[in-house]
């Protein structure tokens, strides 16, 4: 062999998973398994490379994991600005240095908001998990009707629900605040209470768009795996929006 | 899913145009790039001429007035920086290489990936459609400066021209971010088997480290644009002081701040820069090595680095503030970050040296810009620590003198990247065109790679002269036209701007060459032997290569492709070269002849 060749560190590293119940004779039902990908995995020996079930549902994960983590710096940004303003003052015409933020009463329906949005989480985790049951999957695969469907669906409608009376209650939060004659450009500090509410809320219309899409594909894909990363990708987003949620509401109560 | 090669062969334009083919969006891109150029090269040669004959009418336009002058620097720079040395190295030859570098057939959300081409596609659309709004196009530049850009009777062109200009960017901000998450994904779960991340090519670190820059900075750069827009039309004032006086308008109640948005906008701006010049750097150390026969010097520290100087990339954005106004300690800060950049850069150019360092390389074209990426990021990069102290930056900021770094740097060490990169995968351009293995014209490649070489020196080093001369840049009309102090000045460059003007027009002429070769190998060239370079890399693997190489009908069924090593393995039996590529088993080796 040349010098020049480095051993090879991938090989000797092979193992079989029986563990996996693979035991090489054919398909394998939909289930939650390993089938190699992303290069450095050890049982790559396996005839279907990067295309398992599981390969394309961690993929779909990593994406959607991503852009979550774009998003927060969307938000970091936003929130950085809203320190700076805070503590920025300016000099007035008598030459006085002052800072004039008032800070924007939160309306209190903000609370009961809250409180439904964390539910929405739960509803929606309980979306995801009815997904991934060992029990139905197989059922599924021996053609006994669609029971993961089934019982995804309620939980889903839940949550599409719960994150409209979400955004209904954040709508009545911007009225009672306009009934007080806080509006958009009133002051610095309601510049940034409509931006951040209001951005949040666009990610949250779009995060029921998703369901809603997840609800469609519910009912029209055939495949399971499809379903699966659907409602699964669905509900990582929706999720970070509530933890997102949390933070926001938190800098808009207690630190303004 | 569609497999690529029925796609490139689809008759139908439909199917071609929109396809989710990760080759075909690759050239969708470098399409879009090559177009973004050559517009922004003229309007340089416009600027150029402004700059030495003042009083020469634009056809079709007239006399150019100075916020027309700032109109066309702004467009000049926004198409260079975002729609070419962003679209053209990261996502153009992303999306062409890299899945074949990993030996993947697929990106990792193929949709997804041409809504981003789309989307990059409308963003420069509207870009264009600036300059036809009643008062033209933006002034403030690519940086956006507010109050400029916030306060519409700040200036012609603030109007429309600047909402085009941010839902422009702003459109390129979102494609980028979701090219980026593509990107990622598919470097992390779609490597082919065996190929664990010690051994991706240099250039696979290039794009990944960019794509995570991208993530980070550009949704920075949306949430700033955001706030812009809010203070242009939402009644806010985030970056607009109290008592700010434009064109005659007292701007009250608001109580921002410029600086704000130069925080948030440099945040960007600095990452911005490394994502258009990293992939060149990995490409840059693949080449050396492939045409010296040798592995990268030191390959380990050279994905070490080039994580480094994405992380340190992060932290420098203060050195574009040193003269705005920055706190003396912030200014120290970040002029020790920006200097300790040098350190991971100067280790990248020590490698370099290294690996062809007595190697009797071949001197193909693709080599001779890769030595040409090399000599002008030396020449650009000794610029750079003499910025990054406060006290010297205080005297260059804002003279032609940064316009020479940031050019010898970005602008030109990134074209040369992106030539490197044509010729030396120009066989795989034309394979995914379905006519596999063309190879452009080496002595035509030659012309025009000593031409551009020369004359790229030529438009730029004197710049470094007429900038410690105080020629400021962003102005119009300062070294002739009517006798005022500064033109008293600043005659003395006068000599300089007209060596740069006429050296400008050979580099655009140059250009022409490329064009040629490029159409006249299309159309008639001959096929060469396949993996011409004779590569390592996986992107020369007879599947990647042929355009009808038989794929099955399945992705599961596709025969496997298998890494064994890292790349860059030569040795030199007497026998001649004998290069190994990654995908070859290590049965069917040869023994060494001893
Ligand atoms: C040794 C490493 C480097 C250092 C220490 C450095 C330092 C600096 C400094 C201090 C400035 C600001 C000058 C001013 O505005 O007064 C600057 C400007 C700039 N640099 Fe660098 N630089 C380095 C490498 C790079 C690289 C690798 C690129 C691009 C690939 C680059 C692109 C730019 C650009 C585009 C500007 C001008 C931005 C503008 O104002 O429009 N620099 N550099
Ligand atoms: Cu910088």
């Amino acid at each position: 062999m040349p010098a020049t060749v480095t051993p090879n560190r991938v090989e000797p590293d092979r193992r079989h998973h029986l563990e996996d119940h693979d035991n090489g004779s054919g398909r394998r039902p939909p289930t939650d398994k390993r089938t190699g990908g992303g290069g450095d995995n050890d049982n790559w020996d396996r005839s279907r490379g990067n295309y398992g079930p599981r390969e394309r549902l961690r993929r779909a994960r990593m994406g959607v994991f991503f852009a979550i983590a774009s998003d927060l710096m969307f938000f970091v940004a936003i929130v950085s600005t809203f320190f700076v303003n805070q503590s920025t003052g300016h000099i007035n015409v008598y030459n006085q240095y002052v800072n004039d933020w008032t800070p924007t009463a939160v309306p209190r329906i903000l609370w009961f908001n809250t409180l439904v949005l964390l539910i929405s989480s739960l509803t929606m985790e309980m979306a995801r998990r009815q997904m991934f049951r060992e029990h139905d999957a197989m059922d599924e695969w021996l053609g006994l009707g669609k029971p993961i469907t089934r019982r995804t669906i309620p939980w889903l409608i839940a949550t599409i629900i719960l994150g409209l009376a979400f955004l209904a209650g954040q709508w009545t939060a911007w009225r009672q605040l306009a009934a007080q004659h806080v509006f958009f450009r009133t002051n610095q500090s309601s510049h940034f209470f409509y931006l951040i509410t209001g951005v949040h809320a666009v990610h949250l219309f779009l995060g029921i768009a998703i369901l809603i899409a997840a609800f469609t594909g519910l009912y029209l894909s055939r495949q399971l795996e499809t379903r699966q990363i659907i409602v699964d990708s669905a509900s990582w987003y929706w999720h970070a929006m509530g933890l997102l949620w949390i933070f926001l509401f938190a800098l808009l109560a207690f630190c303004q | 899913m569609t497999l690529p090669n029925q796609q490139v062969l689809s008759p139908k334009l439909y199917t071609r145009l929109f396809t989710t083919d990760h080759r075909i969006i690759g050239l969708q891109y470098l399409a879009l790039a090559l177009f973004s150029v050559t517009i922004g090269t003229l309007l340089s040669l416009v600027m150029r001429i402004h700059l030495v004959w003042p009083t020469w009418p634009l056809p079709l336009h007239g006399l150019i007035l100075p916020e027309d002058y700032l109109a066309v620097v702004t467009l000049h720079g926004t198409i260079m920086l975002f729609f070419v040395l962003t679209t053209a190295p990261q996502a153009g030859f992303g999306n062409l290489i890299l899945p074949s570098q990993l030996g993947a057939r697929h990106m990792a959300f193929p949709v997804l990936n041409a809504l981003s081409f789309w989307t990059t596609a409308a963003a420069l659309i509207t870009l264009l459609s600036s300059p036809l709004v009643p008062n033209g196009a933006a002034i403030s530049g690519w940086t956006a400066y507010p109050p400029l850009s916030a306060v519409a009777a700040a200036g012609p062109g603030q109007g429309l021209g600047m909402d085009l200009w941010l839902v422009s960017i702003s459109l390129f901000a979102l494609a980028s971010t979701a090219s980026s998450i593509n990107i990622l994904t598919t470097i992390i779960r779609n490597r082919c088997p065996g190929l664990t991340w010690d051994r991706l090519p240099l250039t696979v670190w290039g794009w990944f480290t960019a794509a995570l820059l991208s993530l980070i900075a550009f949704s920075v750069l949306l949430a700033a644009l955001l706030l812009l827009f809010c203070d242009r039309h939402c009644g806010t004032g985030f970056f607009v002081p109290t008592g700010d006086l434009v064109n005659g308008v007292l701007h009250r109640g608001a109580n921002g701040s410029p600086l704000l948005w130069l925080h948030l906008f440099w945040f960007f701006g600095h990452p911005e820069v490394y994502i258009a010049i990293l992939p060149g750097m990995g490409l840059t150390s693949m080449l050396l090595a492939n045409f010296s026969r040798r592995r990268p010097f030191a390959y380990r520290t050279m994905i070490y680095t080039t994580l480094l100087i994405g992380l340190l990339g992060l932290l420098v954005w203060g050195h574009h503030m040193f003269v705005s106004g920055l706190n003396p300690f912030a200014s120290s800060a970040f002029s020790v970050s920006s200097i300790a950049i040098a350190i991971p850069a100067t280790a990248k150019v020590l490698s370099w040296l290294a690996t062809i360092w007595r190697a009797k390389p071949q001197y193909t074209t693709a080599m001779l810009f890769s030595l040409g990426f090399v000599s002008l990021f030396i020449a650009g990069g000794l610029t750079g620590p003499i910025l990054a102290q406060p006290i010297l930056d205080q005297y260059l900021n804002n003279t032609l003198f940064v316009v020479a770094h940031f050019h010898l740097i970005m602008a030109m060490a990134g074209v040369f990247g992106l030539f490197a990169a044509t010729y030396y995968w120009f066989p795989q351009i034309s394979a995914a065109l379905g006519k596999p293995n063309l190879i452009l014209s080496e002595s035509l490649g030659r012309w025009h790679f000593w031409i551009t070489i020369l004359a790229a020196y030529a438009v730029f080093l004197p710049m470094h002269l007429s900038g410690l001369a105080g020629e400021p840049r962003h102005y119009a009309q300062l070294t002739t036209g009517s006798l005022t102090p500064t033109t008293a000045l600043l005659a003395r460059t006068i000599p300089a701007n007209l060596h740069t003007t006429y050296s400008a027009f050979v580099l655009a002429a140059a250009q022409l060459l490329f064009f040629y070769n490029l159409v006249r190998t299309l159309l008639r060239g001959t096929p060469a032997p396949e993996n011409p370079w004779q590569s390592t890399t996986l992107e020369w693997h007879p599947q990647f290569t042929n355009p009808f190489f038989p794929l099955p009908a399945s992705d599961e069924e596709t025969e496997k492709i298998i890494v064994y090593r890292d790349p860059c393995h030569y040795h030199a039996p007497p026998s001649g070269t004998i290069f190994i590529p990654q995908w070859m088993p290590d049965a069917s080796i040869d023994p060494k002849p001893e």
